[in-house]
């Protein structure tokens, strides 16, 4: 991780601010993030800052001294699993979960993720999901999931007795839902990615 | 009182015994839910990490759908009801936000005005309907079931519309009042990973294995969930939360309205106790019929 700040940006980093500012101003108080006061309660409430290779708190820090880059192949923008702890507590308003997300989308369309790590796999695998049926089978999306980020997860016995056990309950389907007018979905879904907007 | 019913996917499957636990108590209670018919998934948080704009067009085609029906829309799974709060939050914010979601609404034929509320069933039970009202319709008491209410993240964060995000009360209120014993639980709004439990096993199992130590520690007979993702994680992994730390966790895992249900008077079948993984017998031990 750079630790020295630097004072001019270059052409890269620069490009990629330019596209998080456009992020930003798309949803409630997203460019609130110049106001951090760096007071960590956003790490201190996070339940999985342990498990970060960047804490909340240093991805602002790193975002502001201009290494944005190195904050959107981090980890944690993917660890997290929007609990919003750290949104309803920070004292400076910033909806950090909002940020986050803004954060895995520009990841996710400049294909940055941490390595050796699909991180993105699973939102992948569930647009699919949600394309192909217009709702989410639960199977299909673990099935996927694994398939393209962790293959010998499939062979684990763990998980094929936990699907059995659910099957058992009669709590997992064996078949998708398919809605009657999925063509809405799709159209709705083409229509606003051309947009343009993310 | 009547609501269009967005039930969402794990409803349909792996939170089954949600949906229809709930259907039943809201049927007994007289609050008519209707489904939203051919209603899409929301996009949960993994649209939204792609493609915002389409993740929220894609939720509003179910609220357009709503708000032809002139109804508004009860969301019984905390991920579905932030999403479908957040599309309103959205669209009612800023400039050219309701637009932009109309015109890629418009290409499936459809249009939204962004006037219908999106309400979470607790909150209809305990500030539409009235806890008073459902405490007179229970034939049963909770004879001092030990209840861990668990809450959860996305129903109390990030709007915290009917309860405080910190130190929520309604589930507390609700059980306390048909005689259960509800316990102080510090853990009651941390979080269980969601879908970490998929992408980052470690972190999820060990979020999962505090909130089922809490619960244990003052001896709770049962954690009561409003949640289809947190009740798949606390009860479905338990097994394997085990495995993993030696632990010996055996505690059931309940959606509130099947322990709703139980003191309304339905049967442990009809409140599909019988399709969880870890059995709560000793909860139906300690009912205690009302005589009228």
């Amino acid at each position: 991780m750079p630790s020295s700040p630097r004072i001019a940006l270059p052409k890269r980093e620069s490009e990629l601010y330019s596209a998080y500012w456009d992020q930003a101003r798309t949803f409630p108080d997203g460019e609130r993030i110049r106001n951090c006061i760096q007071c960590g309660s956003c790490t201190g409430s996070c339940p999985v800052s342990h498990a970060m290779d960047v804490s909340p708190r240093q991805i602002v820090a790193l975002f502001r001294a201009g290494f944005l880059e190195d904050v959107l192949k981090s980890r944690t923008i993917w660890l997290c699993a929007s609990c919003y702890a750290c949104t309803v507590r920070c004292p400076a308003g910033i909806r950090v979960t909002d940020n986050l997300y803004a954060l895995k989308r520009l990841a996710k369309k400049r294909g940055l993720h941490p390595r050796r790590f699909p991180a993105h796999a699973m939102s992948e695998a569930f647009c699919r999901n949600l394309r192909l049926f217009g709702r989410n089978w639960e199977l299909w999306l673990g099935l996927r999931y694994y398939l393209s980020a962790a293959p010998t997860k499939l062979l684990s016995r763990d998980l094929q007795r936990f699907v059995l056990t659910l099957l058992k309950r009669k709590r997992l389907a064996l078949g998708p839902t398919r809605i009657r007018r999925v063509a809405e979905v799709r159209a709705i879904m083409d229509k606003a990615e051309s947009i343009g907007e993310v | 009182m009547e609501f269009a019913y967005y039930p969402g996917c794990s409803l349909e499957a792996t939170g089954k015994p949600y949906d229809v636990s709930l259907r039943r108590v809201f049927g007994r209670l007289g609050i008519g839910l209707h489904e939203i018919e051919d209603w899409n998934c929301c996009g949960a948080t993994s649209y939204i990490s792609v493609n915002k704009l389409a993740s929220y067009a894609v939720s509003a085609r179910n609220l357009a759908y709503a708000e032809k029906m002139g109804l508004d829309v009860c969301a019984p799974c905390s991920s579905c009801y932030t999403i479908l709060s957040k599309v309103n939050r959205h669209m009612r914010w800023g400039s050219g936000h309701r637009e932009r979601i109309n015109e890629a609404l418009a290409a499936a034929g459809l249009s939204y005005a962004a006037e219908t509320e999106v309400l979470h069933p607790l909150d209809i039970l305990c500030h539409y309907y009235g806890i008073e009202r459902i405490v007179e319709r229970a034939s049963r008491r909770l004879g001092g079931v030990r209840i861990a209410p668990y809450y959860g993240c996305q129903i109390v964060r990030p709007m915290g519309r009917f309860d405080d995000p910190e130190d929520p009360q309604q589930l507390d209120n609700v059980f306390r009042a048909l005689g259960g014993d509800v316990v102080p639980f510090p853990v009651k709004v941390r979080c269980c990973g969601g879908m970490l439990m998929t992408t980052f096993e470690d972190a999820a199992l060990k979020l999962n294995r505090d909130i089922l130590e809490a619960a244990s520690e003052i001896r709770a007979d049962v954690i009561v969930t409003t949640c289809p993702m947190c009740q798949l994680n606390l009860e479905a992994y338990q097994k394997r939360i085990n495995a993993v730390f030696g632990t010996r966790f055996e505690m059931p895992v309940v959606f509130f309205s099947q322990l709703l249900g139980l003191a309304l008077g339905f049967s442990v079948e009809e409140m599909q106790l019988d399709r969880m993984v870890v059995r709560p017998d000793g909860i139906t031990r300690k009912l205690v019929e009302v005589t009228a």
